[in-house]
């Protein structure tokens, strides 16, 4: 049986058929929920994808915990379940509590949107279980706010608890301690700013974000093993 | 709009919202780097932020500025990265 995927949409999101198509590609099942559904109809895992989730008014991701899908998110989140925000989804994740800290604008004032190189540095989640700690991946970026930050306690806190999951090797935006990705406690919440879905087919220039989503269907399917 | 309480007055409350120390504020940086630009090479100290304006009505200032300092903590800044100031003002009654 494969994993059911939910892949949430608010207005404004635009990068859900690309994380479907890279599911689907890799024997997935990717369901397209929209932000007013109150149900995930049943779905092992949800993606938050990129784009801008209501406009980014006020602050990019501010908004989307008021869209009642978000509580079914929380829920599953809670429950143990694989979600992953990707880019806008990661700061969608943050604003709403399930993952700590913020992402402020880039160092240096600049909308950044190329190839970047990553190190996983934990296996600890549900999007690196299934790739080699020490890795490299070229992963593709795109945002203007992916510039990570938190307070000291809460850095201290995610380097001690192995919940930094990439690392950029030559920091982009200014993130803290070049964080691009952190995960929850459980490890089964996951944000990262570069988007593996645009890195999940050679043509595409990189094939490096497959393992990533491998990880994420592995987990996904155990989940409807077990229920 | 919701009923009004009796005896409850409005206010307008003007709330600013800034970055926290330490965090980065690239607007700001670039705007002081680009004013001497035009010939304004005494000017330093430029922040960039929001100023969020709104009418509420409340028994009293105290009350006020209570629910508006709570409607930023939930909502209208993100104290990982925001600080605001709160400036209540009574608008005179209709």
């Amino acid at each position: 049986m494969s994993a059911r995927v939910a892949v949430i949409v608010f207005p404004g999101t635009n990068c859900e058929l690309d994380v479907a198509h890279a599911l689907e590609q890799l024997g997935g099942e990717a369901e397209l929920v929209f932000h007013t559904e109150r149900s995930l109809g049943g779905a092992d895992a949800v993606v938050v994808p990129g784009g801008f989730a209501h406009g980014d008014y006020l602050r990019t991701g501010a908004l989307a915990r008021f869209s009642p899908v978000m509580a079914a998110v929380s829920e599953h989140a809670a429950a143990g379940g694989p979600v992953v925000g990707v880019c806008n989804g990661f700061q969608v994740l943050t604003e709403a509590g399930l993952l700590p800290g913020a992402l402020q604008k880039n160092a240096g004032l600049k909308f950044l949107c190329e190839t970047v190189e990553c190190r996983v540095d934990s296996t600890h989640s549900v999007l690196t279980a299934g790739v080699d700690l020490g890795a490299i991946l070229r992963l593709p970026i795109n945002h203007f706010e992916g510039n990570y930050t938190c307070d000291a306690a809460t850095l201290e806190r995610l380097r001690a608890d192995d919940r930094v999951v990439l690392r950029y090797v030559s920091n982009p935006n200014g993130a803290l301690d070049d964080i691009a990705s952190i995960c929850n406690e459980g490890g089964n919440v996951v944000g990262l700013m570069p988007h593996p879905e645009r890195a999940s087919d050679a043509v595409l220039g990189s094939a490096d974000g497959v393992g990533l989503l491998r990880s994420l269907l592995a987990a996904a399917t155990t989940r409807s093993a077990a229920a | 709009m919701a009923p009004r309480t009796i005896g409850d007055v409005q206010f307008e409350a003007r709330i600013e919202v800034k970055h926290l120390p330490g965090i980065a504020d690239p607007q700001g940086a670039t705007v002081e780097r680009a004013l001497p630009a035009l010939g304004y090479t005494n000017v330093s100290a430029v922040h960039i932020g929001k100023l969020i304006r709104l009418v509420l009505d409340a028994p009293d200032t105290a009350a006020a500025r209570a629910q508006v300092a709570e409607m930023c903590e939930r909502l209208l800044a993100n104290p990982v990265i925001e600080a605001y100031e709160i400036e209540i003002s009574e608008l005179a009654t209709k």
